[in-house]
């Protein structure tokens, strides 16, 4: 599964990237997210409850930030194990660009399932990735800018 | 000895159906044990992984956990690891390479679903939420799912033994006389043919229920089986669970196997070894889920074949390449399905002299692969009838007028093969089935399915199959590990009751009934007179079980052959008792007569002359009890033409099977009843196969059709009312003349739909699954090469 999308976030570059390095804003952004613990400047460990489809499961999983080049872009990658439920690993190529407007986040991210989940909602993945990364972008701007404005129209 | 109302040909209802349609029945997890705990098991989600540790600690931990066990336990107690019965030789003599599949995996997990622990618990939800928290680590491989990528380079090996990921190598025929064959051909058929790999589905999952007492070092495992004797002396012989006589497997009540229940897998033996550690009954039941993970699969064929035919239509040679994927390891008959049970049927009805196959088995990362209803049959008659079909239109010939020209008509036939066909008569079915379907009729109904905008089609198929597995020398020297024989003992009580215990296994096919009927013909006796016992191997002493439609043909022949022995003693009773002569003495109306006098004994008065032993002749022994058992002397070969007739509609490419007409030879029918009911039953399958049903695996071996959101089966509103006939032969072969029916709707179907598909679409390049998106795609196709003419 694979998908891409572009965000314009009303925030300098600056502070997208040091949002998108602090643990506390992931565990806030990420949905479903119990748990986030740094364990070195670029890998974290998180525990993630999420519903795929009729099956529901916690993983737990590591994440590491790789390609890091400060403040424009990073690779994101995750691997997360739901025990019976499965697997889900996958990860995103995630750069910023500085405009007047903003700062436009873009990524290009690709996501594998395993085990149940794959066999019971396998159909559902690319919904629910879709709907997990518009969640994650929603919560992250909120997070920055606060709640989005109605657009005037 | 007539019995009309309940004897051989009668319609008599089944007499098992009272307890299964009330509730009544008695299956595996209905089995409650005192003192019973449950199994989960850890499953891979990978399909190709190392096992780099199982931390079981949290699981442990848990209030109501009994224990948790894996692999290294397993193997440390001495647990064999499971094996393929059917040894399958390579072309050039070099035996198959069979890769160690261990009941719970140790090192290496190779398909998704591969257990490497098990749960015992109080409870089964206690069970379920544990297995969830052991936890295991693995280090991923790549996985190859595709039989054809399996043998390519890039591929990764599954099993160290098995380089390049090739099981065997096999050929059967004579490869200079199909090429000659082909040569000489003034028209040659080519096709690729894809046998869709399917999931068997019976309508109860697979069951264990596993005791051990201690005191006695004795098992007790009741299990959903097709062939319990056969599950014992596996689990004795090669699992090194218990010796026999220390374990006692019980098939009670099974709602249907469709070969599925015929293996023993690794949660049958889990469970019975996890009795002995934890010293609790242990009990497993699969869901929908895991049986889309664990039942053993069935096809998943890939092949090429060319068939040359001269002037007259006559084939002339005929040759074929086949890749069949057993995946992730060798299930116990997977060798044989598609060697001896699919490349030796390649004849089918025709009489063909220059015939070759080549059949390379695969190891890919899915879930193993074995008979399902037909096994190695469906891919065989598949391939021949859609060539035939194929064939005739590129000639520009009637499809039966193909056939005809072909068919067999002296028997015996030896085919290039090794089969002979005994008896058969191929141009009645089709000339039954011709006449039934109005065949003549077809041209009317396809201009009246235009009007309304649909594409009406029409399309045959002529099978043969091979039933009655079959006789044991035979067997034996093609590899087989067991013989194929079966047994009865016919006990008639002091009473004049009689009991058939038999090492047939009855899960659907309703033993119950037809072989009491046989019972009531021979002796003259009402039907609730007879009882049969099956499905334990405390009172069966040994058999082969059920599958390859081999009750009929080889079972009941056992049980005439011991009804001989008792009629034997019987009538030497009576002749002594009445002072006449054994010739003179007939058994009917539920007596023993001396013929043309009023002189009698009731059935009842033989059976207490016996076991009283007053007045026996001399050197007699009491009691009235025989036993049998009968090795078939071929195999068994039934046939028949089907017609299928379709619509389609080309905006959606949706299908509709609006009639299908069925004329079948299964030689002697005990109850017609019964017959259509499994001729309706195997067409449904066939259908299902050849329009909904497919397994799919994603590239990295996910198996995303896990679920009936994904796996379609056939229901009642998809299938049309049947039209079924019969033309029969006696089959030479056994005392009733029988030759099987359990599976000739499955193996006949699939080629008849698609044929009828594929005319009426115009379009012979169409794979099974027929879904409406396929049908879709080859109406695309056909409307984008006429454009481009």
């Amino acid at each position: 599964m694979d998908m891409t999308g572009e965000h314009t976030i009303a925030a300098p570059r600056e502070a997208v990237w040091a949002a998108l390095n602090d643990v506390e804003v992931l565990k806030l952004c990420i949905p479903g997210c119990e748990e986030i613990e740094q364990t070195s400047p670029t890998t974290m460990e998180a525990k993630v409850v999420q519903k795929i489809g009729p099956v529901k499961a916690k993983f737990s999983g590591a994440i590491e930030l790789q390609n890091i080049d400060a403040p424009n872009s990073y690779t994101i990658q995750g691997e997360g194990n739901g025990g019976v439920a499965g697997f889900a690993k996958g990860g995103a190529d995630v750069s910023l660009e500085e405009t007047p407007e903003g700062t436009i986040l873009r990524y290009e991210a690709h996501a594998q399932i395993g085990g149940k989940l794959a066999r019971l909602g396998s159909r559902l993945i690319d919904a629910t990735a879709k709907k997990l990364a518009a969640k994650f972008f929603d919560n992250f701007q909120e997070h920055l800018n606060g709640p989005e404005q109605p657009e005037e129209g | 000895m007539a019995n009309g109302a309940t004897g051989i040909g009668a319609r008599v209802k089944r007499k098992e159906d009272k307890r299964f349609i009330t509730g009544k029945g008695k299956y595996t997890d209905d089995v409650r044990m005192e003192n019973q705990a449950y199994a989960a098991f850890v499953r891979s989600p990978h399909a190709h992984a190392n096992v780099k540790s199982i931390d079981k600690s949290a699981a442990l931990a848990m209030e109501g956990v009994v224990d948790v066990l894996d692999g290294h336990q397993l193997t440390g107690d001495g647990i064999g690891n499971i094996i393929c019965g059917w040894a399958v030789a390579s072309k050039d003599g070099s035996p198959m390479n069979m890769g160690a599949w261990s009941a719970l995996a140790t090192q290496k997990v190779r398909y998704v679903g591969d257990a490497v622990a098990v749960v015992i618990a109080d409870t089964q939800a206690l069970a379920r939420i544990a297995a969830e928290a052991v936890e295991v680590e693995y280090e991923e491989l790549p996985a190859v799912v595709k039989a054809d990528k399996a043998l390519t380079k890039s591929a990764p090996e599954i099993h160290d033994n098995a380089p390049g990921n090739l099981i065997y190598n096999w050929e059967i025929g004579d490869a200079a006389k199909a090429d000659a064959g082909l040569a000489a051909a003034k028209h040659i058929t080519e096709m690729e043919i894809t046998n869709n790999r399917v999931s068997p589905n019976p309508m109860e999952p697979r069951s264990a229920v596993a005791t051990y007492d201690e005191a006695e070092e004795h098992y007790t495992l009741y299990t959903t089986s097709q062939n319990p004797h056969v599950a014992r002396l596996v689990l004795s012989a090669f699992y090194n669970v218990a010796p026999e006589h220390k374990l006692r497997v019980i098939a009670p009540d099974v709602g249907g196997g469709f070969g599925a229940k015929i293996y023993i897998y690794p949660e049958e033996i889990t469970c019975l070894w996890a009795s002995m550690k934890t010293n609790r009954s242990v009990k497993w039941t699969s869901d929908r889920s895991e049986a889309f993970i664990t039942d053993a699969h069935g096809r998943d064929h890939i092949s090429t074949a060319k068939m040359g035919f001269d002037e007259n239509g006559k084939i002339t040679g005929f040759k074929v390449d086949t890749i069949a994927n057993l995946g992730a390891y060798m299930s116990l008959f997977s060798s044989s399905v598609p060697t001896y049970l699919y490349a030796t049927l390649l004849s089918g009805q025709y009489d063909i002299q220059n015939l070759h196959a080549n059949v390379r088995a695969v190891y890919t990362n899915t879930v193993p692969v074995d008979a399902y209803r037909g096994a190695g049959r469906p891919e065989a008659c598949y391939l021949i009838e859609r060539m035939m079909e194929t064939a005739a239109r590129e000639m520009g010939m009637k499809p039966a007028e193909l056939r005809a020209r072909n068919f067999v008509r002296e028997f015996p036939h030896e085919t290039p093969v090794i089969m002979t066909y005994d008896s058969g008569d191929f141009d009645a079915n089709l000339a039954q089935a011709e006449e039934a379907a109005d065949v003549a009729g077809f041209p009317a109904r396809q201009a009246e399915a235009a009007k309304r905008g649909k594409l009406r089609g029409l399309g045959y198929s002529c099978y043969i199959e091979a039933c009655g597995i079959a006789p044991s020398a035979a067997v034996g020297g093609l590899g087989a590990g067991v013989g194929l024989w079966e047994s009865a003992e016919v006990r008639v009580n002091p009473v004049g009751t009689i009991e058939i215990l038999t090492g047939s296994h009855s899960h659907g096919q309703g033993h119950e009934t037809t072989f009491a009927q046989i019972v009531a013909e021979r002796f003259d006796l009402p039907l609730d007179n007879v009882a049969i016992v099956h499905g334990d191997t405390d009172k069966v002493q040994f058999g082969m079980g059920t599958y390859g439609s081999r009750s009929g043909a080889v079972g009941m022949s056992a049980i005439v052959k011991a009804m001989d022995k008792v009629e034997a003693k019987v009538r030497k009773i009576a002749a002594h008792q009445l002072e006449a002569s054994e010739d003179d003495i007939v058994i009917e109306g539920g007596e023993v007569k001396v013929a043309g006098t009023d002189k009698a004994l009731g059935w009842h008065e033989i059976g207490l002359a016996a076991y009283t032993a007053h007045n026996l002749p001399p050197e007699m022994e009491p009691g009235l009890k025989e036993s049998a058992f009968y090795d078939p002397s071929n195999f068994t070969f039934p046939a028949g033409c089907y017609i299928c007739e379709v619509e389609v509609d080309p905006d959606t490419g949706t299908t509709e099977v609006v009639q299908f007409t069925a004329s079948d030879d299964f030689g002697t029918i005990i109850n017609p009843m019964i017959v259509e009911g499994q001729v309706h039953g195997g067409l449904a399958q066939g259908i299902g196969q050849a329009m909904m049903e497919q397994v799919i695996y994603d590239d990295d071996g996910q198996l995303i059709t896990g679920s009936y959101m994904d796996y379609t089966m056939p229901r009642a509103a998809d299938l049309p009312f049947y039209s079924v006939h019969h033309a029969s032969t006696v089959c030479p072969g056994n005392p009733l003349g029988m030759k099987g029916c359990g599976e000739a709707g499955a193996i006949g179907s699939p080629p008849a739909v698609i044929n009828a598909i594929t005319d009426a679409i115009g379009n012979n390049n169409l794979s099974m699954p027929a879904t409406p998106q396929n049908v879709w795609n080859a109406l695309q196709a056909v409307t984008a090469s006429q454009a481009a003419e």
